[in-house]
């Protein structure tokens, strides 16, 4: 996917200024957030869980080479074929080959972030494969053209009106006059016009939430069970996963699967937990002929290294970016890549560098709502806060920042010097703003006074009342 | 027994901004049986460097203020995101100096927030401040995430004559100042201030009430640029009755 990151600013503007996504957008609190809120509530034990889930996943990362081995070793045992890729464009060869050699036209896709981030469609239709998503979500956004804005609800930045909009003009085949006005006859079209493609495509791709050690299987949870029927119909399943979404045991998975969906839709289970083990065996009724495990490393390897290994916790639940006050705002495509809100913040810069990636993880306001809610209690505003710390040796800063700064720095660490340059600058500003009891222009913070007036500072400053009363002048 | 020494770390924001908080928090400290010092040699808790990569900016003024208040048996902010700076973020500064980090560790334990102090450390009982009136409380982010705060100042209100306390809808929502982003971010930040400051008006209060400067500076600075009456004030001026300044942002006198 191409990366938008360095125009973070202009996107975000533009986002704020898009009635028809700020009308989706405001529907978060009541929504999402809402239902984690009472989802947990409902378990007493939801901090202990919390606690376990990040105990897991700190224990499976420590040891990651050996459960990623043990996984493969499993599931080649069970009839997978398990290919290993560095990067994404190593993972889009290997996952073409396997669709060129099973001769597919057709494929057909369960929502997965990580295809997203490797561009697996584009490369696929540009080797002249189809690629169908069946995710409802996914299966409007590739239609719009457009790239998913949040990682559990792609089409989050719709509204309905839209996607009914949409649907007219896509699905020319059925009856321009029909009734099309509820989520429910939404669904249903998508669900008939997926029904034909998961019955002819050749291949289907899906993600993996996790991949189990002890059982070589990859489990996948969804609310639609298209997700099913993508790694069941047809002949051949691919799975993709990154690296980090080895689990040791099944006991394990299950646990973070408790966190997930509450985190995530405030379910206590998402609608189809999937767990697939190798391709059908002679006695199942139905299943693919042939399985494929795609694992992909492309800059994990070197998070778990370089002091990111935390955000490798993470189980792509959604929380942190649905109680973002940031991502609230402006939604996720203004965030300019795969990943937006907290996690895209941590996440970006280390997959694609800090250089082009900057804006992300300096657009917070460090509230910390996130990490309160991360079922894996990734510490998301430390590490982005070590993303400003990377961002500062690196620069490149404007002038103007640098010389700001460096002024003040200059003069903080002075106290006897500070305390003079702010008793003369504090009664300069109030002689000037004490009328009004607030600046509405000045030539800076430019920014500040677009938005809000500046209020004026009382007159003088604290240690030099404090010192006067110390000796005795009233204040 | 001498009363403990305790020293107030004024901010930088009450320094320059607003003294009547600090000497709010000063004689709110005094009510609550102890001596109140303020060391010269602080300025700034370094946050402004901390959040935007500054290492060795921050980590200099870390061990500035920590000897500046070497012989305080207290050392009592009047803010929740300054205060989080002292307690939880000072030792981290130093994760690979043991001395240092001992050092940081020390003064962290003796560090409080003004309102956590006046309930926990040294309980003022009931605080010497009146105040006819309806307010509403914002739950400062740093604060409420990094410390817990959010009975402590609720409990102090409830001591003062005469004030009555209504809850804004999601009290504990970011206001959107975050230091430097409420300039870099601008408008972002207005986005999220004005679903703040639109929900405290919600209610039918007369006052924001918050623990941190920065937050009510931003919210104020909104009020006003609206030509709204709601009003802001930090939560120690009415714990005090520190009430002879106008509210943040306010005219001295009423200008015609
Ligand atoms: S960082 Fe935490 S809250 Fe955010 S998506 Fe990952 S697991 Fe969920």
């Amino acid at each position: 996917m191409k990366l938008d990151t360095a125009h973070f600013p202009a996107n975000a503007a533009a986002a704020l200024a898009n009635p028809r996504l700020q009308s989706a957008l405001a529907k978060l609190p009541g929504g999402l957030v809402a239902q984690r809120r009472a989802a947990v509530a409902a378990v007493p034990e939801f901090e202990a869980l919390r606690e376990e889930a990040r105990a897991i996943r700190d224990a499976t990362l420590s040891d990651l080479a050996n459960h990623l081995e043990a996984f493969e070793a499993k599931a080649t045992a069970m009839g997978s074929h398990v290919h290993w890729a560095v990067d994404a464009a190593e993972a889009r060869l290997k996952i073409s080959d396997v669709c060129r050699s099973a001769n597919a036209r057709l494929v057909i896709k369960g929502k997965s972030m990580v295809t997203e981030e490797i561009g697996l469609n584009a490369h696929l239709e540009g080797n002249g494969i189809d690629v169908v998503e069946s995710d409802l979500g996914e299966y409007i956004i590739q239609k719009r053209g457009e790239a998913p804005s949040h990682i559990i609800a792609p089409a989050i930045h719709l509204t309905e009106a839209d996607v009914e909009a949409d649907f007219r003009s896509y699905h020319t085949h059925l009856n321009p006059d029909r009734t099309l006005g509820t989520p429910e006859s939404l669904v249903a079209e998508a669900r008939a016009v997926l029904r034909q493609k998961f019955l002819t495509a050749d291949v289907g791709i899906t993600g993996a939430n996790f991949l189990i050690s002890e059982t070589g299987s990859s489990i996948i949870v969804t609310n639609e069970g298209n997700g099913d029927l993508t790694q069941i119909l047809p002949r051949v399943h691919i799975v993709v996963a990154t690296i980090d979404k080895v689990v040791p045991t099944l006991d394990q998975a299950i646990t973070l699967l408790r966190v997930l969906a509450r985190s995530a839709t405030g379910q206590d289970m998402t609608a189809y937990t999937t767990i697939a083990t190798g391709p059908r065996r002679a006695d199942d009724l139905d299943g693919p002929s042939e399985c494929h495990i795609v694992l992909i490393d492309n800059g994990r390897t070197e998070m778990l290294s370089s002091g990111m290994r935390e955000a490798l916790r993470c189980i792509r639940c959604g929380a942190c970016m649905n109680h973002c006050p940031v991502y609230n705002a402006i939604g996720g495509h203004a965030y300019g890549w795969v990943y937006p809100g907290p996690i895209g913040a941590v996440l970006t810069p280390a997959l694609l560098g800090i250089t082009e990636t900057s804006h992300l993880p300096n657009a917070s306001t460090f509230c910390g709502s996130c990490e309160t809610v991360c079922p894996v209690k990734i510490p998301l505003v430390s590490l982005m806060r070590s993303w400003r710390d990377r961002a500062h040796d690196q620069g490149p800063r404007t002038r103007t920042a640098r010389l700001w700064s460096g002024t003040w720095a200059y003069a903080a660490t002075r106290p006897a010097l500070y305390h003079l340059l702010a008793r003369f600058g504090i009664a300069i500003a109030s002689a000037f703003g004490r009328r009004k009891g607030h600046f509405r222009t000045l030539p800076f913070p430019r920014g500040w006074l677009k938005h809000r007036d500046l209020p004026a500072p009382q007159g003088r400053t604290f240690q030099q009342l404090w010192k006067e009363t110390e000796r005795g002048v009233p204040r | 027994m001498p009363s403990p020494r305790a020293g107030l770390f004024v901010t930088c924001l009450v320094d320059l901004m607003r003294p009547s908080v600090g000497f709010a928090a000063a004689r709110l400290i005094e009510a609550a049986g102890c001596t109140v010092v303020v060391p010269d040699r602080q300025t700034c808790c370094g946050q402004p460097a901390y959040n935007s990569g500054d290492r060795a900016t921050t980590k200099t003024l870390a061990l500035q203020t920590i000897r500046a208040f070497t012989d305080c048996d207290y050392v009592v902010v009047p803010s929740g995101s300054c205060a989080a700076m002292l307690k939880v973020h000072f030792p981290h500064l130093f994760a690979s100096e043991p001395d240092l980090e001992t050092e940081a560790r020390a003064f962290a334990a003796k560090v409080h927030e003004l309102c956590t102090f006046l309930t926990n450390i040294c309980p003022i009982g009931k605080v010497p401040g009146r105040y006819s009136g309806r307010v509403t409380y914002h739950d400062s982010c740093s604060g409420l995430r990094e410390l817990g705060i959010k009975s402590a100042p609720r409990r102090l209100l409830s001591t003062v004559d005469g004030l009555q306390l209504t809850e804004m809808p999601e009290a504990e929502a970011c206001c959107g100042f975050g230091g430097l982003f409420a300039e870099k971010y601008a408008n972002i930040s207005n986005a999220i201030l004005t679903r703040k400051t639109d929900n405290a008006a919600t209610v039918d209060a007369d006052l924001i009430l918050a623990g941190d400067l920065g937050c009510l500076m931003n919210m104020a600075g909104k009020l006003t640029r609206n030509g709204h009456p709601l009003a802001c004030r930090h939560v120690a001026e009415i714990l005090a009755g520190e009430l002879t300044d106008p509210p943040i942002g306010h005219a001295t006198v009423a200008t015609p």
